[in-house]
C-alpha cells in the first residue's frame, strides 16, 4: 500500500461533458463525482513484474514486421520518465501504446480508413519504466486521421498511452500529441483540456539530444501521475 | 505570491477512442498475431480460494444503447480481502481484470472468485466489492466506481455513508441472477446513472 492519494487538482482533466466532442454528450455523468478519502481498494493496484516483455515489445518498428522488414514512415523514438506530481520517479510501472501507422491508419476491424495498411506494422507496443522512472518507444510517426465528428475534422498526430502506477487509483488513459502541429488547436478532443498549460503537458517536444544521427527523431514525453501524501513526523509503520 | 508547495502539473487524461482494442485487447478486434498479448484475462487463477463467480453486465448510455466498444477493469481483493501483493495474499488470485464489451451486443463478462470485506483496521471494514474503471470513445476520463453484492450487509459501509442520496446506492450492488451469478449494469447518465467516484 502506498497511502492515501492526493485529490486530483480541479481544472487539469477534461470535463465529462464536452459538446464539441460529440460522442461525449450520451457518454458524460451528469450527477457529481463523489468524492472521499482513498482506501486500499484505490491505494493498492495490479503490478506487472511477472509479466515477461518480449525483447520487441517497446519497439513498433520490428514487433509486426516481417523477417528483415520495417514499419514504414518517419521513425521516431518516444522516450520520457513516469514522475508522480512529488517528482518522485515511479519505476516498475507498465505503458502500454496504441497507434495509427505512418498514413493514419489503424490495424483495426472498424477502422475503415482508405489509407493503406502497412503488412510490417501493428500499432501497439508496451514496457515496464526502470527504476529512474525512464520508458522508451521505438516507432513510426503515425499520420494525421479524419474523423466524422464533424464534416472536414483531422485528429493531430498522436499516441495512445496507457498508464498504470503503483495504484489502482492512479490509473490513466491520455494521448500524446507533437510538437508544432497545427491540427492540435483545431482537435475537439485535445480541446476538451480547459486549461492550456495542462495541454501542454501532452505534447512531445523535438529531443535532438537523444535522436540518432542518420537513424531516428527523438521526442520527450514525461508523464505526471497524481502522488501519495507524505506525512510530516511519520511514524508508523509502512502498509498500515 | 503566497508561498506554495513544488508540484507538478499532472499529465491530462484523453479519451481512450475507438481503437482502444488495439493496445490494450488486440484479440477482441480481430488481430490474431497480435505483437502483444492481453493482460488481464484471468482474476482469479483456478487454484484460488473462495466462491467462484460470474458477472456479466453491460455499460448503457444517456440514450438506453449499450456501449459496444468500451473496456472495463477491474481491481478486488481475495477471499479473506487482502490484495494481491500485500502479506498473505493468495498467489492464485491476481485481482486485475480486463475485459471488452462485446462488438455485437455490448455485454461483458467475466469469471472470478467473490472478495471478502477489506479491513480499515480499528474494527471497521468494507464490505465485499470489485472496482470497475470504464474507458471508451466518449470518455473523457476513465469512470471508476464499485460493484457491492446484494447478499452483504452495506449498512456499515464508510464510504457509502458518505452518499446523500441514499437510493442512489442500489446502482452500485450487482443483481444475484443464479448461483454464483451476478449482473451489473452501468448506466453512464440519466435516470438511475450509477454513482460514480473522483477518489
Ligand atoms: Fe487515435
Amino acid at each position: 500500500m502506498t497511502g492515501r492519494l492526493i485529490p486530483r487538482e480541479a481544472g487539469i482533466h477534461p470535463p465529462a461533458f464536452t459538446p464539441t466532442y460529440k460522442t461525449s454528450v450520451l457518454r458524460s455523468p451528469q450527477r457529481a463525482l463523489i468524492s472521499f478519502d482513498s482506501s486500499p481498494s484505490e491505494e493498492t493496484g495490479p503490478t506487472f513484474g511477472h509479466v515477461k516483455l518480449g525483447a520487441l515489445d517497446n519497439d513498433l518498428l520490428l514487433n509486426y514486421a516481417r523477417p528483415g522488414a520495417s514499419a514504414i514512415g518517419e521513425r521516431i523514438i518516444v522516450h520520457g520518465r513516469l514522475l508522480d506530481e512529488n517528482g518522485r520517479p515511479i519505476p516498475g510501472a507498465l505503458i502500454e501504446i496504441w497507434q495509427a501507422n505512418a498514413g493514419g491508419r489503424y490495424r483495426h476491424k472498424k477502422d475503415g480508413y482508405l489509407a493503406a495498411l502497412d503488412p510490417d506494422f501493428g500499432g501497439c507496443g508496451r514496457t515496464i519504466t526502470g527504476e529512474d522512472g525512464s520508458y522508451a518507444f521505438r516507432t513510426v510517426k503515425p499520420g494525421a486521421y479524419p474523423w466524422p465528428n464533424g464534416p472536414n475534422e483531422w485528429r493531430p498526430a498522436h499516441i495512445h498511452f496507457s498508464i498504470f502506477g503503483h495504484s489502482f487509483g492512479q490509473r490513466l488513459i491520455s494521448q500524446m500529441y507533437f510538437e508544432g502541429d497545427p491540427l492540435i488547436a483545431r482537435c475537439p478532443i485535445a480541446q476538451t483540456i480547459p486549461d492550456k498549460a495542462a495541454l501542454d503537458r501532452l505534447i512531445a517536444g523535438l529531443d535532438m539530444s537523444e535522436t540518432k544521427p542518420m537513424d531516428a527523431i527523438a521526442y520527450r514525453f514525461d508523464i505526471v501521475l497524481r502522488g501519495h501524501r507524505q506525512t510530516l513526523f511519520e511514524n508508523r509503520p509502512e502498509g498500515m | 505570491m503566497a508561498q506554495r508547495p513544488e508540484k507538478l502539473i499532472l499529465t491530462p487524461s484523453q479519451t481512450a477512442g475507438p481503437y482502444v482494442h488495439i493496445g490494450l485487447a488486440p484479440e477482441a478486434c480481430g488481430i490474431e498475431d497480435a505483437p502483444v498479448a492481453t493482460l488481464g484475462r484471468e482474476i482469479a487463477g483456478p487454484g484460488a480460494k473462495g466462491e467462484r463467480i460470474t458477472v456479466t453486465g453491460r455499460v448503457v448510455d444517456g440514450g438506453d444503447l449499450p456501449l459496444r466498444d468500451c473496456l472495463i477493469e477491474t481491481w478486488q481483493a481475495d477471499a479473506s480481502g487482502i490484495y494481491s501483493g500485500h502479506a498473505g495474499a493468495d498467489p492464485e488470485v491476481g485481482g486485475f481484470g480486463r475485459i471488452a464489451a462485446d462488438f455485437g451486443t455490448g455485454e461483458f463478462s467475466f469469471e472470478t472468485i467473490k472478495p471478502g470485506a477489506v479491513s480499515l483496521g480499528a474494527d471497521r471494514a468494507v464490505p465485499p466489492h470489485i472496482s470497475f474503471w470504464i474507458f471508451a470513445r466518449g470518455i473523457n476520463h476513465g469512470l471508476h466506481t464499485r460493484m457491492y453484492f446484494p447478499e452483504d450487509d452495506l449498512s456499515g459501509d464508510p464510504l457509502l455513508g458518505r452518499i446523500e442520496h441514499r437510493d442512489r446506492i442500489a446502482t452500485m450492488v450487482a443483481e444475484a441472477t443464479g448461483p454464483g451469478e451476478y449482473r451489473f449494469e452501468i448506466r453512464l447518465q440519466g435516470p438511475g446513472e450509477t454513482v460514480f467516484f473522483d477518489i
